[in-house]
């Protein structure tokens, strides 16, 4: 029988009012590949943080082979065997494979020494590297090689991997699953974060499965379809949906976007592929999708913070805006909430009336510009009516944007924007972080408005909000919308595949199995 | 007992203006420390320093004509340091300001009447303006790090204007001094009392009630804090970064140029090799000892043109080098940032900790 190499027992670890893990067990015995499964906000960081020594739970225990162990940082977790290869790399560009190695070594090992064993390791691994080469000419996948070797480097037990395949081509992926197949079979046990579930299927033997911080349970994933997998994940319970069916006389389409193409500007950034899609009047909107899908790029190039080169990518109203600024946009009666309220959608360090500035400077009848000069007045005018209609909590009458909750401050940002009626309203993550009573009031307001005649979008990762909120729902996965499905026709099971990135004609069979 | 800072929720007010009171303070109680290491009564040198230069009425002029181009530099950088572009090349800016606006008096010196001086004042805020785009252009372009580039460029002008004073602008009738000709009587900027105080003094207070209502009521000033302070929510709501940069530059260009015309044709009458004491440089410390407000520099150039003067009282007086003027503006400026910290932490005094966790090393067996 393998041995037990990791217990969990039920931890528990809150930020501030929210909980990010609620008593959560995890065992993991040598030799074992184990998914830690669950939609983003599950809390899966936050519980791999505590083993590695990254953060200190508040409650519950770790025993390592047998014995209960505090973890105080990494560094500890590293002496015990934990290691870690994390989603964003730690690497200097400039430098070379081996210094960069060396730069993380615990002792100083002569270069040389450490070339040799580098390589050694990369050839016995299947993950071919020359350490002699710069950072800068390596490509994501070569540069995840190096984070893996020096990993393995340190002779781990047992190695967590924070979605290793979200940076890599579906090729270096399958070479990468045979690396981890050969780890493990030297007994060395993976746990490994994922939430593609035809990886884990393919590539685990057990999975445990977070949800909202909770242990939902744990299972063989060989054993589950990716359906069955993905109603764990997002959840089952029926949800009373109050569909307030919008019946809109004459709808007109509002927002319209032609095959719209924008390239990646960066390795984590994603490129948008083929995207369209109209939006009525009366209508809500949303798109579901894991982050890190394009959802931000989206956003960005809806909103004009990146144009397209396409003009005619983005309608608003019938006028062709892709290429077009944000300022432009607005004045054809758009509007758009950021998913970052502090330091995007507000500035932390000013107060509410002169954030009011920051989105309506250029409407003619906020009056809040006039010949180039501010009007604090008008201002501060339109702050205090945002924040009575809208239940803003605060102490100040105006004080900064860091100094509210997330929640009222929240409500102030969306609020800000539906209190001059937009035509369309492009908003992303809506109540995230938000507490229950923020998130309603804030939903209330998003389909009010669309009842009111407007267009409204959201781009969101939680699928009770989406469900609650949407008309109709599209999924985006790696740059590419899916086809939208009225909300009669959307099950949590086809949208959490389409997360999940299977294919469309797979969630048919899935959900007949189901 | 140990320290800790503890994140406040918001701007201290309080501090935001005791900040700059407190390190003026340190300041002095370090000046203190130093004088008595190198043998002096403390007390006596820092009267010397900071008290004697403010009893005659000649030493007050001159207070005045050394804080006009520190407070004329310092306005432009306040709005530069505001929108987070870090303009280090202020006093390259000075020069070529100085430069360009001698081009009249050196090159057309017959010319007389009314209009040289507003010409000459124009050009030197041209030349400094676009001398600044310089480092500007650099950065929007090809993300040169305009710290870098900007102070680089102040060494390009000084050896610009080396280079003329010794060779082509050479006074013709100056016994080979590297000078150029006196400016005619048009194109010096007259006194504004019996001393040496002139015109200048006036531009550094119009700059600073200008620069005053632009950054506190217009539009664009209110683009250059967004921009300044969250560059996402400029973008988000609809400023362009490079031309926010591209402003702040030219704007502190200029009123770099101007304080260097003004300067030339206030106060030393001609082009020498050495137009300055560093004013672009001391201008960074008034400009983050006023908060980065106008106003506020106002004060704090006076306060620097002070260290000037005391410095040259003491080096007479007490034989000190003048390098201690050096030392005092840096520590200043030291001090000043470090108090600012204040603005955004709070200073608590903790108990020690709870005994550290066990290392988890020690409890594993392996």
């Amino acid at each position: 029988m393998p041995e037990m190499l990791l217990n969990v027992r039920g931890i528990t670890k809150s930020f501030g009012e929210t909980i990010a893990n609620r008593s959560i067990d995890l065992s993991i015995e040598a030799g074992e590949i184990h998914a830690l499964l669950g939609e983003n906000g599950a809390g899966k960081s936050t519980l791999v943080k505590i083993i590695y020594g990254a953060l200190q739970p508040d409650e519950g225990r770790i025993s390592w082979k047998g014995s209960e162990v505090v973890i105080p940082n990494p560094a500890a977790a590293r002496d015990l065997g934990i290691g870690m290869v994390f989603q964003h790399f730690s690497l200097f560009d400039s430098m070379t494979v081996a210094e960069n190695i060396a730069l993380a070594m615990p002792k100083a090992v002569p270069l040389s020494e450490l070339s040799m064993s580098i390589e050694e390791i990369s050839k016995s691994y299947g993950l071919p590297l020359s350490a002699s080469s710069h950072i800068a000419d390596l490509s994501v996948g070569e540069r995840q090689r190096v984070e893996i070797v020096r990993c393995l480097l340190q002779n781990p037990s047992l190695i967590i991997m924070d979605e290793p395949t979200s940076v890599l081509t579906p090729q270096e992926a399958d070479q990468l699953f045979e690396t981890l197949e050969r780890l493990a079979g030297e007994g060395r046990a993976i746990l490994y974060i994922s939430h593609r579930l035809e990886e884990v299927e393919r590539l685990c033997q057990k999975a445990t499965i977070l949800r909202h911080g909770e242990f939902i349970a744990e299972c063989d994933p060989k054993t589950e379809t990716p359906a069955s997998l993905a109603r764990k994940m997002v959840g089952s319970e029926i949800h009373s949906v109050t569909a307030s069916n919008y019946t809109f006389e004459n709808p007109k389409t509002r927002l319209q976007i032609n095959t719209l193409n924008h390239p990646a500007d960066g390795p984590f950034s994603v490129a948008l592929k083929d995207i369209s899609m109209s939006i009525q009047s009366g209508e809500v909107f949303a798109i579901a999708g894991i982050a890190g899908n394009g959802q931000s790029e989206l956003f960005g190039v809806l909103s004009g913070e990146t144009p397209n080169s396409d003009n005619a990518a983005i309608c608003l109203d019938g006028h062709p805006v892709g290429a077009r600024g944000i300022e432009y946009r607005r004045r054809l009666e758009a509007a758009f909430v950021p998913e970052e309220r502090l330091g995007h959608g507000a500035i932390p360090g000013l107060p509410l009336s002169e954030n009011v500035m920051l989105t309506r400077h250029g409407n003619r009848d906020d009056k809040i510009v006039q010949a180039g000069f501010l009007s604090p007045r008008n201002a501060a005018l339109i702050a205090d009516r945002v924040c009575r209609l809208y239940d803003v909590r605060k102490g100040d009458p105006d004080p900064e944007a860091r100094a509210l909750s997330g929640g009222n401050l929240q409500k102030f940002v969306v609020g800000r924007e539906i209190d001059h009626a937009p035509g369309v309203l492009i908003v992303s993550q809506p109540t995230w972080g938000v507490d229950a009573g923020a998130a309603a009031l804030i939903r209330q307001a998003l389909i009010d408005l669309a009842r009111s005649g407007s267009a409204v979008l959201v781009i969101s990762q939680d699928l009770d909000e989406i469900f609650e909120l949407a008309d109709r729902i599209a999924v985006i996965h790696d740059g590419k919308l899916s086809d939208d499905l009225s909300r009669e026709d959307a099950t949590r099971e086809k949208i959490g595949l389409l997360m999940g990135g299977v294919a469309n004609e797979k969630t048919a069979g899935a959900s007949n199995a189901a | 007992m140990r320290l800790e800072l503890e994140k406040r929720s918001e701007h201290s007010r309080l501090m935001t203006v005791l900040s700059p009171v407190i390190a003026i303070c340190l300041t002095v109680i370090f000046g203190a420390i130093l004088f008595s290491l190198l043998g002096l009564d403390p007390a006596q040198a820092l009267f010397v320093y900071f008290i004697e230069p403010l009893t005659e009425a000649w030493s007050l002029e001159e207070l005045v004509v050394k804080a006009t181009p520190l407070i004329l530099i310092a306005c432009g950088l306040c709005v530069c340091y505001l929108s987070n572009t870090w303009n280090i090349g202020a006093e390259g800016q000075f020069t070529m300001g100085a430069i360009t606006g001698s081009i009249l008096p050196i090159l057309f010196y017959d010319l007389e009447g009314p209009h040289i001086l507003p010409l000459m004042i124009l050009m030197g805020a041209l030349g400094g303006m676009l001398y600044a785009a310089i480092p500007a252009f650099l950065k929007i372009r090809f993300g040169a790090n305009e710290i870098l580039t900007s102070l680089m460029l102040v060494y390009v002008a000084g050896l610009l204007l080396d280079w003329l004073v010794r060779g082509p602008w050479r006074d013709p009738d100056g016994f080979n001094f590297p000078e150029s000709r006196l400016f005619s009587d048009s194109a010096v900027l007259p006194a504004l009392a019996d001393g040496r105080m002139h015109w200048g003094a006036v531009f550094a207070v119009v700059a600073v009630v200008l620069l005053t209502i632009f950054l506190a009521g217009t539009l664009r000033g209110f683009q250059i804090k967004v921009i300044g302070s969250a560059p996402t929510a400029g973008q988000f709501a609809g400023f362009s970064q490079k031309q926010t940069i591209l402003f702040a530059f030219c704007l502190s260009g200029a009123l770099a140029g101007i304080a260097g015309i003004s300067e030339v044709s206030g106060s030393v009458g001609q082009l020498r090799p050495v137009i300055s004491p560093g004013y672009g440089f001391t201008a960074i410390i008034v400009a983050f000892l006023g908060r980065l407000n106008p106003v506020g520099a106002l004060f704090a150039g006076l306060l620097l043109a002070l260290s000037y003067l005391g410095g040259e009282a003491a080096q007479v007086s007490l034989g000190v080098s003048d390098k201690t003027t050096r030392v005092f503006q840096g520590v200043l400026l030291f001090f000043v940032l470090a108090c600012d910290t204040l603005i955004l932490y709070r200073i608590r005094f903790g108990r020690k900790p709870a005994a550290q966790a066990v290392s988890g090393g020690a409890n594993g067996r392996s």
